[in-house]
């Protein structure tokens, strides 16, 4: 038996406690969030089918099969196949790892950036400021999907493009928001403090100010997944996202989806599911989380 | 006993005479037609797209045309020219023009305004545009010695000179006018055609009139003709299953004949053809390892062109396996031959191991990857590119596809900024010159994007040309294509697409060919009801 020191004795009942208190946390989010939990619960099943993706596709996703073109559901193929004779379900399945690597990318891209430019703004005020938010008032004033449309024809589809051109209409929203959080945090006195200590700029804004205004970036990017997975699949239906052969859920709606949609309706109508049912879940997280992270709600 | 053999040499001869009577070319009534793209100028000198050719044609006659009964589209008839003949050295044509053709000013056609027309097509003067120049080379004078004599001067033999001259696209226009301004064309409408100009909405229809003073007696059978612009393919073939038109002359998909033929029955006929146009896989020779002919042979050796024409012709626009000639044409490869190029074998694990023993030797690793660069166009692109991707992945490579949107596509493909890309070869009408012209050395045709110089293919090109025996033609361009496509391999040849026109089954005396550019005047066409 190994001698007992005084820090194994101190360090074990914290992190039994810490893992009871996350699950507690859990069980109480769930109570209190129905509807939350379930938006959790479909994207930790979405992430679990991502992961393993290569563990439990039937398929691979890009082999073709000319003798099972457009095959209905069967036990051979459960959720039937496409024009090619590719496996729907093990397309769907990963399928879910570019929408969530896109989703992931776009909403932390667009969230990162959007949350520096809005603390650096409301930092430094004045024309700095003026300046800024004039500049994101032009991003604005295109539609979300509008703004994707035009990045993406610029500089090419694919998956780092596509990353690229989906975060760019979430960083003027973010930034505007952040900044709105970061008015209140730039006239706390431990930032009077940091100036008056002489720290420079960069370390205010990101040691000081940017950790404060976490709690709408946190709700922000959530929200943005769920509206990155809808943009990504809007794009690629429109073939100007993620390109063939590459498994994803807006591609497999377009092309002959779209052409065999009343011999084969399997290849619109599971994907457009997924995408369904990913958004709604992000959609149900996002919206618990802010209820729950809302200061005003949580004193009701 | 008597009896019954009159009674049925009765009933036969009235079916005869029934037949007869059902095949007699009703008149009157006008022809509806959508068509997919809108003309971008009035003037078939300089323009290059059906959206020209399918609303303008009907205005318009040419010198010579090609049959409108010829399926291979390759039978080359009189039209405005009765007759011709050729010098015994191959240099000289002299066209006989037929009496009677008149402008629909009312003026008559002569030789001169030919002479003006094929004057402006060839030798262009500035400003001008002319875009099938290139295509009359061999030409060095256009002469016009009498009003019914048109005479084509040669510096050699060609064995395309009529296959040129048939081109739907020389409309011949009023030499009076084209003196006073040579770009009036591009405006304006009036030619000798069977139809005369009735009005042109701008992203709405042209509408032609039937022209009543038309040379061809007894034709064109149609009152009028509305062509409606229509770019969503859905569009059209509602327009089509409503009754609300009665062709498209481009071509329609595969699931599309089936939707209509399943909702309309026998109210539709349906016409299908191999399609002049042909999807390639060009290489950058000056990219590594695509400059290795060894390379580019194991790519198209990775190809089950067989097993793809049966599955993709069930979802694309193509279907045949074909070399660098529309199979069934005069000058394609017969199958049995075109089967023991490298590429087109029945073996397909043969091939492919082939294919790999190839790559090992110039040096490509297992799991190489390259960028397939392709168009942003749905049909057939999409569908091609998947199946090239999926096979060149069964040898071992790892092929990522970068789609580039189809208005700047060839911008990037003129930059150099790729390594194996899809290009596209169609034609007006299936013919060597015409179609092997492309894949010349890119210092005598700017447009072969594979950036390689081959001055053995260009000889026999040159050689092909020149010859007017068919049976030493047919030799020439059958080792033009063995060398483009497997001793050098410069390009890849997907399938012939495969042209289907679903109509409405009353539309009768229009005979699909394989090219949407042919047989479009309409004066043959009528309707039966």
């Amino acid at each position: 038996m190994p001698p007992s020191s005084p820090l194994n004795e101190t360090a074990a009942p914290p992190d039994r406690k810490s893992a009871g208190t996350v699950f507690a946390t859990l069980v109480d989010f769930a109570r209190r969030r129905p509807l939350g939990a379930v938006g959790g619960a479909i994207i930790v099943v979405m992430v679990m089918l991502a992961a393993s993706a290569n563990l439990i596709a039937p398929y691979d996703p890009l082999a073709t099969d000319y003798a099972a073109m457009l095959a209905a559901p069967s036990e051979a193929h459960w959720l039937g196949t496409d024009a090619f004779g590719r496996d729907m379900l093990s397309r769907m399945i990963h399928g879910s790892r570019t929408a969530l690597m896109v989703g992931l990318g776009a909403s932390l891209l667009g969230a990162s950036l959007g949350s520096l430019i809005g603390v650096a703004s409301a930092y430094f005020g004045g024309r700095v400021d003026l300046l800024v938010q004039r500049v994101m008032d032009v991003f604005f004033a295109f539609p979300v999907i509008i703004l994707a449309l035009a990045v993406v024809s610029i500089i090419g589809t694919g998956v780092g493009n596509v990353v690229l051109a989906i975060a760019t209409p979430m960083v003027p929203r973010c930034a505007r928001v952040v900044r709105a959080s970061a008015l209140s945090v730039r006239e706390m006195p431990y930032v009077d403090a940091a100036r008056a200590a002489g720290f420079g700029h960069p370390r205010i804004i990101l040691r000081h100010m940017l950790p404060n205004v976490m709690a709408p970036v946190l709700i922000m990017a959530t929200a943005f997944l769920g509206e990155a997975i809808l943009l990504e699949a809007s794009l690629s239906f429109l073939g100007l996202g993620v390109t063939e052969p590459t498994a994803a859920w807006g591609l497999m709606l377009r092309g002959a989806a779209v052409e065999f949609a009343e011999t084969a309706p399997w290849m619109a109508i599971f994907p457009g599911l997924a995408i369904s049912l990913a958004v709604f879940g992000f959609n149900l997280l996002g919206d618990s989380l802010r209820d729950a992270l809302d200061p005003r709600l949580r004193t009701q | 006993m008597r009896r019954v053999i009159r009674l049925a040499t009765l009933a036969t001869a009235a079916s005869f005479a029934l037949s007869a009577i059902a095949q007699t070319p009703r008149n009157g009534g006008e022809l509806i037609f959508p068509v997919p793209s809108e003309p971008p100028s009035y003037d078939g000198h300089r323009e290059e797209t059906f959206g020209l050719i399918h609303p303008i044609a009907p205005f318009y006659n040419t010198l010579l045309r090609v049959d409108p009964t010829d399926i291979s589209g390759t039978r080359v008839v009189p039209s405005v020219a009765s007759s011709w003949t050729v010098s015994s050295d191959g240099k000289t044509y002299t066209f006989k023009l037929r009496g009677g053709v008149k402008f629909h000013d009312g003026s008559e056609l002569t030789a001169k305004d030919v002479k003006a027309s094929y004057d402006k097509i060839i030798f262009p003067p500035p400003g001008v545009g002319s875009t099938r120049q290139g295509q009359y080379v061999a030409v060095e004078a256009v002469e016009a010695p009498d009003a019914t004599t048109v005479v084509f001067r040669l510096k050699y033999a060609s064995g395309s000179l009529l296959a040129g001259l048939a081109s739907p696209y020389n409309f011949l226009y009023k030499a009076d006018i084209l003196a006073k301004e040579p770009n009036w064309y591009e405006k304006n409408i009036m030619g000798t055609g069977p139809f005369v100009f009735v009005e042109h909405v701008k992203g709405s229809h042209v509408v032609g009139k039937k022209n009543p003073d038309y040379w061809d007696k007894g034709k064109p059978h149609l009152d009028s003709f509305r062509a409606i612009f229509m770019r969503d393919s859905a569009a059209q073939v509602a327009a089509v299953r409503g009754e609300r038109a009665h062709i498209q002359f481009r071509g329609f998909t595969p699931k599309d004949r089936d939707n209509l033929k399943a909702a309309l029955g026998d109210k539709i006929t349906v016409q299908e053809s191999p399609w002049d146009c042909i999807l390639m896989v060009g290489f950058n020779h000056e990219k590594k390892p695509f400059d290795d002919k060894r390379v580019r042979r194991a790519l198209s050796l990775a190809l089950d062109r067989h097993e793809a024409s049966k599955a993709l012709s069930q979802i694309a626009i193509v279907k045949a396996v074909a070399g660098v000639q529309v199979p069934g044409t005069p000058f394609a490869t017969p199958p049995e031959e075109l089967n023991k190029l490298a590429g087109y074998w029945t073996d397909a694990e043969k091939s492919r191991a082939e294919a790999r023993k190839l790559l090992r030797e110039a040096g490509v690793p297992d799991g190489f990857s390259f960028t397939f660069s392709n168009r942003g166009i749905p049909m057939p692109y999409e569908p091609l590119g998947v199946w090239l991707i999926d096979q060149w992945r069964k040898v071992g490579l790892n092929v990522e596809q970068r789609v580039i949107e189809a208005a700047g596509y060839y911008g990037v493909i003129r930059s150099g900024d790729t390594e194996a890309f899809m290009d596209f070869q169609c034609g007006y009408i299936v013919d060597p010159d015409l179609d092997m012209y492309k894949f010349l050395s890119t210092s005598r045709n700017p447009a072969n994007y594979g950036r390689y110089e081959d001055p053995v293919l260009d000889e026999l090109y040159d050689k092909q040309s020149r010859t007017t025996s068919v049976e030493e033609r047919k030799r020439l361009v059958g080792a033009f294509e063995k060398r483009l496509l497997e001793e050098e391999a410069h390009y890849l040849m997907t399938l012939q697409w495969h042209r289907i026109i679903p109509h409405s089954a009353k539309v009768k005396g229009w005979q699909v060919t394989p090219s949407h550019y042919l047989n479009n005047t309409l004066d043959t066409v009528w309707l039966s009801e």
